[in-house]
């Protein structure tokens, strides 16, 4: 039922392949025998209503359902063919992972502390590396320019769209092999969404990108391919441009995407 | 437009009554405190002088000063300070920060509270059978220290447990979600937030330690000795020992006397408060979130 890739990114190599992946919390199943591959490179979409398990997914990916007993997970995750759940040493697997949840969480530490934490855990850089880094991972959250001249003030207590930001420039600065974006702009303004967005047609050419959004037009600007997920069952996978065609396999997918329902 | 109706103005009315009810409590609260310091100083204020704090006891301690009871009471709070605060510190980040949520999580829990409530005097045979006879540490400071970190552990461990749960969690699945591990995220982002909470605990322990008289005087602390301590195997005079003895113990003490100790005991339990007050209200200057 998966359409085919496009010419561009079949060649790529699979960047993450998911073999029949069930979440349950509890008894209640949040995502039932998912199966699909990202490919390096690409930009890869996930909309879908709300309850319909995209946040739960994501979660599964860099191994966060650890820190609740309650949520289960069956099938295989490979990340660069390698199990995520056989990986030895997790905090090596999540520090490749950037990801972005809709809440967005400025740390209580200076703005600068923010972006240079990540690099730090990781450890090995001059100060004047880090100075580099925080400087890229501001700028290409588009966060650079309102807080250049206050980089010791607190993360914590900037507005909320802008702590959205420092939560995108933080997982750049992980410089990560697989960015993954959960409804990012929920409390970005359009502008400045528009300027994330090119910086993500940009990063494309370096990173993976996992982006679950609930602007179905947001998908279709930025995505290569879109999944469309709905109560824990993955409908759709394909072009994303298909998807708003109308060349869409399912029905429930197109009165998605034209907001018929959701 | 705008008019008061009936209710609102009732509800006024009981609003204003509940501020006074309430303003007249914590009025009372106060009170005690207020009526103890002004009889202290009324009292006390004339024996205090510099020969009182800095010379020892003299004619069967009635006359002379308290010097080796204050450099002992230093000492024992600095010792059980050095111990309990470090032990308890990580035993509540281990609970807080580590410790699954199981039954025996809840019941060590439950422990901790239970052992705060014992009463002192029995922490004292505690004391006495575990580190004096046991342990063989004689009757010394270090035994004294020893008991009275025991019996303040609790306070300390349920303070820094609730400072460290009042970071949220959020901040924590942050720098998970980076790669940082457990211990990375606790030292870079939950302590320094959690500080002023822990000192708080510190605050508590460092007043009970300083007053308590029943867990030290059969493990440390003797009546009288002129010679200031030398080491922890050392015992020591206390503050709070000597004002029960100088009150009770031994005739012939003028009336003034032991209201001039009570006086320098609440003046170190004082001082060392508004130091730490004043220390934490540093560290919690600006809201953090
Ligand atoms: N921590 C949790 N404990 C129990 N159930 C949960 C938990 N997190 C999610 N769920 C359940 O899993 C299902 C899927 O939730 P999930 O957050 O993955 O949906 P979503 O697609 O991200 O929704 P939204 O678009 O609203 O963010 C829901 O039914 C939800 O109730
Ligand atoms: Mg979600």
């Amino acid at each position: 039922m998966v359409t085919p890739p496009s010419p561009e990114t079949r060649q790529s190599k699979v960047k993450l392949a998911v073999e029949g992946l069930t979440i349950r919390y509890g008894s209640e199943s949040a995502l039932r025998d998912v199966s699909l591959q990202i490919y390096e490179h690409e930009i890869f979409g996930v909309i879908g209503p709300a309850n319909s398990g995209k946040t739960s997914f994501l979660k599964t990916i860099n191994r966060m359902d650890v820190f609740n007993p309650n949520m289960h997970v069956e099938g295989t995750i490979l990340f660069d063919g390698r199990d995520v759940r056989r990986w030895r040493n997790v905090y090596a697997l999540r520090s490749r992972i950037g990801v972005v949840f809709p809440l967005p969480v400025g740390l209580p530490l200076s703005i600068y502390d923010n972006v240079a934490l990540a690099p730090r855990l990781r450890g090995g850089q001059s100060s004047a590396d880090l100075d580099v880094i925080v400087e890229r991972c501001l700028t290409r959250a588009a966060l650079w320019d309102e807080v250049k001249d206050r980089l010791d003030a607190l993360g914590s207590l900037l507005s909320g769209g802008q702590q959205q930001r420092l939560t995108i420039a933080r997982a750049l600065s992980q410089d990560p092999d697989l960015l993954m974006l959960d409804e990012f702009s929920i409390a970005v303004d359009p502008v400045t969404t528009m300027r994330i967005e090119d910086v993500l047609k940009e990063l494309r050419n370096e990173i993976t990108i996992i982006l679950v959004t609930n602007l179905v037009q947001q998908a279709r600007r930025l995505a290569d391919r879109t999944a469309f997920f709905l109560q824990g069952e993955c409908v759709e996978i394909g072009a994303t441009e298909d998807l708003f065609t109308g060349a869409v396999q399912d029905p429930r997918t197109r009165d998605y995407v034209e907001g018929k329902f959701g | 437009m705008f008019e008061a109706t009936a209710l609102n103005a009732r509800n006024a009315r009981i609003q204003t009554l509940f501020r006074l009810l309430f303003g007249l409590m914590t009025g009372l609260l106060i009170l005690p405190v207020l009526i103890i310091l002004t009889t202290l100083i009324h009292e006390g204020g004339s024996v205090i002088s510099y020969d009182f704090l800095f010379t020892s006891p003299t004619d069967g301690m009635t006359a002379g000063g308290i010097f080796p009871a204050l450099i002992g009471t230093i000492w024992l709070v600095a010792v059980a300070l050095i111990i309990s605060v470090p032990l308890g510190v990580a035993a509540a980040i281990y609970l807080s920060e580590y410790a699954p949520e199981n039954w025996l999580t809840r019941a060590i829990n439950l422990a901790i509270i239970n052992l705060a409530g014992v009463p002192s005097i029995v922490h004292a045979l505690f004391g006495v059978g575990a580190f004096v006879l046991f342990l063989n540490f004689g009757t010394s400071i270090l035994a004294a220290s020893l008991t009275l970190a025991v019996m303040t552990l609790p306070v300390v461990i349920v303070a820094t447990r609730e400072s460290l749960q009042a970071v949220p969690l959020a901040f924590r699945e942050a720098c998970w979600n980076m790669g940082a591990t457990r211990w990375q995220t606790i030292r870079r982002v939950v302590l320094p937030n959690a500080v002023s909470g822990i000192l708080t605990g510190v605050i508590l322990e460092v007043s009970r330690t300083t007053g308590e008289t029943a867990p030290i005087m059969f493990t440390g602390a003797v009546f009288f000795t002129p010679f200031l301590p030398q080491g922890v195997f050392d015992q020591t005079m206390a503050m709070s020992l000597h004002l029960f003895v100088v009150s009770t113990q031994v005739p012939g003490v003028p009336e003034q006397l032991p209201y001039g100790v009570a006086l320098v005991l609440i003046g170190m339990v004082l001082t060392m408060n508004s130091l730490s007050i004043a220390f934490r209200m540093h560290l919690r200057g600006r809201k953090k979130w």
